[in-house]
């Protein structure tokens, strides 16, 4: 028996109130938690999968779709560039790396991407099972790929036209699952990887398929068109000069993921802000009901703390007494807030359909401990008031008097 | 024990009450009678620490209680006073038993259960003690407040109308009760009240 038993058994006799008081901290933190770990997450991805990226080279259009389509692989193509131009930027001198993409096709959403063994060099791809792809129409996959979709090494399946859906199905060739890569933590564990020649065979007209030797091919190829060019550049300093180049004197649009997922994170900014406040108001709305909580009980509670004076509590003793109840609500609900916002969250990545930006409420972010600072905090200050009553009450009065 | 010299307090509103000396010794069970409105409980809250006199000393085992701090006050008043209001003023979210433990812990002393449960065991409710106060009647409320004054061992119990809510055959237990358990316990009693029932049980009295 302590003070803080008789905080709580005091909590526990007014139920109602005390659980409408938990609720109200609980959802303002929760939706604050919500926001710190989505936008820590959404932040963390747009990062990892742009990491050894500084330019982008695709059709001209909207540069954040660009950046979309060919990097986090959310949005369409803006369309698709002469493979021949592609090709003569890449052997730029100010370019050290640069990766083409063929997009189009999906295989149960998984977008089949047609590029070279660049790609695997950009993004540190390693195999886990099988090997890269050698031949047209042979892929390999990512891992989260191969653990929904139960594709394993040897299967065959049939690509789709368009980036999403099964409508339009290629039926007249299949691709054959060569290698499955390890978990990588980026968006290629959601890529299927084939080579460009494979995804130009699935939209040739049928007649041409018989009739081409690798030579004709490679020189097909380079008459053809592809989607966009990924470009790593030798030196910072072609920042500046790269881009301006690329817009000014060629029919294609460089953009750059940097500035276009800056432009992007304003834009959710502003949604977030909005949530922010609103969770913001939700706590004071808390706080308030704490405080007129607590303020009303003071007047039922003034004979017990007027008892408590005469068994010889000091006031600073029931100062605490009035203020640990306050805390309490508050870290309880603080604490439950927390674990609302990390089960929505996975609760929200399970029903998520893009299998790309995939939130999880299995991580913390250090803000968290904030949140619950701001719950003491809180509590503090609505328990301030009522608590500091105790130093008002005249025991010899109160207890005089009939209740 | 007790020593009230040219003791006089004044109201806010100006009325002045003059109290006669008194002087109590160990062990010594008082009445303090009078009519309502004349300044028992006043007195009351004086000798208790809860109100400071204008004018005048009270000394309690030599100690002028108004010269302790508030803090040594209050602690003062849990260790060597134990105090029956009219109205029982049980906290309502503890249990009988721990209503008792209250009283030991706000005091700074440690529980002693095995007292606490004699206590409810003589004062004849020993079966309430993991009752709630809203689950007791009047009569068992008084009974445990008396309980809970004793829990201490105070040197001196102090009664304010402990029967004026209570019927026939509560009152007269309840004056049993309170003079047989400050004997047993080694307290002086006072009780004041205007009530004509409680006056056969106690011999000296106070009149203000």
């Amino acid at each position: 028996m302590n003070i803080f038993t008789i905080s709580s058994k005091n909590l526990v006799r007014n139920k109602l109130t005390t659980i409408l008081n938990i609720i109200l901290v609980a959802f303002g933190v929760g939706i604050l938690s919500i926001l710190f770990l989505a936008s820590n997450q959404i932040g963390n991805k747009l990062e990892k999968n742009a990491k050894d990226i500084d330019l982008v080279v695709g059709a001209k259009g909207s540069p954040l779709q660009l950046i979309l389509s060919s990097i986090y692989h959310i949005d369409y193509p803006t369309g698709n560039i002469p493979a021949k131009d592609a090709y003569q930027l890449a052997h730029n001198p100010m370019v050290k790396r640069a990766v083409p993409l063929a997009l189009g096709d999906n295989y149960n959403g998984y977008r089949i991407v047609g590029t070279d063994t660049t790609f695997s060099h950009l993004y540190g791809l390693s195999i886990q099972r099988g090997g890269f792809w050698q031949k047209d129409l042979e892929v390999t996959i990512g891992s989260t790929v191969a653990s929904e979709s139960k594709l394993k090494i040897g299967d065959s399946f049939f690509g789709a036209h368009g980036l999403t859906g099964n409508g339009d199905i290629h039926k007249q060739h299949a691709y054959l699952v060569k290698g499955i890569l390890k978990p990588q933590g980026n968006i290629t564990d959601n890529l299927i990887l084939t080579n460009i020649g494979s995804v130009y065979k699935m939209h040739e007209e049928k007649h041409e398929e018989s009739h081409h030797s690798p030579a004709a091919e490679a020189k097909e190829i380079n008459d053809k068109q592809i989607t966009a060019l990924l470009i790593q550049y030798k030196s910072p300093m072609s920042v500046i000069l790269f881009p301006r180049m690329v817009n000014q004197s060629t029919n294609m649009q460089a953009a750059s993921p940097a500035m276009e997922s800056a432009r992007l994170f304003s834009l959710i900014g502003v949604g977030i802000d909005t949530l922010q406040w609103f969770a913001v108001f939700i706590m004071a709305i808390a706080a308030l009901s704490i405080f007129i909580s607590l303020y009303n009980a003071m007047k039922e509670r003034k004979y017990d703390l007027a008892v408590m004076r005469c068994l010889g509590a000091s006031k600073s003793k029931l100062f605490f007494l009035v203020m640990f109840e306050g805390i309490l609500v508050t870290l309880i609900g603080a604490c439950l807030g927390l674990l609302i916002g990390h089960i929505a969250l996975e609760v929200i990545g399970a029903y998520q359909e893009s299998s790309q930006a995939k939130l999880t409420g299995l991580t913390a972010v250090p803000q968290e401990v904030y949140l619950i600072w701001i719950g003491l905090f809180i509590g503090a200050v609505a328990s301030l008031i009522p608590a500091m009553q105790i130093y008002k009450v005249d025991i010899a009065a109160t207890l005089t008097k009939d209740r | 024990m007790i020593n009230i010299k040219s003791l006089s307090h004044v109201y806010e509103q100006g009325r002045r009450i003059k109290f006669p000396d008194w002087e109590i010794a160990d062990m010594e069970q008082w009445l303090l009678l009078g009519a309502s409105g004349c300044g028992k409980s006043t007195l009351l809250n004086i000798i208790s620490g809860l109100l400071k006199p204008t004018h005048g000393e009270i000394l309690i085992n030599n100690t002028n209680i108004y010269d302790l701090t508030a803090r040594n006050m209050d602690r003062f008043r849990g260790r060597h006073i134990g105090i029956i209001f009219q109205r029982p003023h049980l906290i309502r979210s503890l249990n009988v038993l721990d209503n008792l433990e209250l009283a030991a812990v706000m005091a700074g002393l440690p529980i002693d259960q095995e007292r606490n449960l004699l206590l409810l065991k003589e004062l004849g409710i020993i079966g309430l003690a993991k009752r709630y106060p809203d689950e007791l009647s009047q009569g068992q409320l008084q009974r445990v407040s008396v309980a809970r004054a004793l829990v201490n061992k105070p040197d001196l119990l102090i009664a304010d109308e402990p029967t004026s809510s209570l019927d026939d055959e509560n009152a007269a237990q309840v004056i049993k009760m309170l003079t047989s358990q400050a004997k047993d316990n080694g307290a002086a009693l006072i009780i004041a009240t205007h009530d004509q029932r409680v006056r056969d049980h106690i011999a000296k009295t106070y009149l203000l």
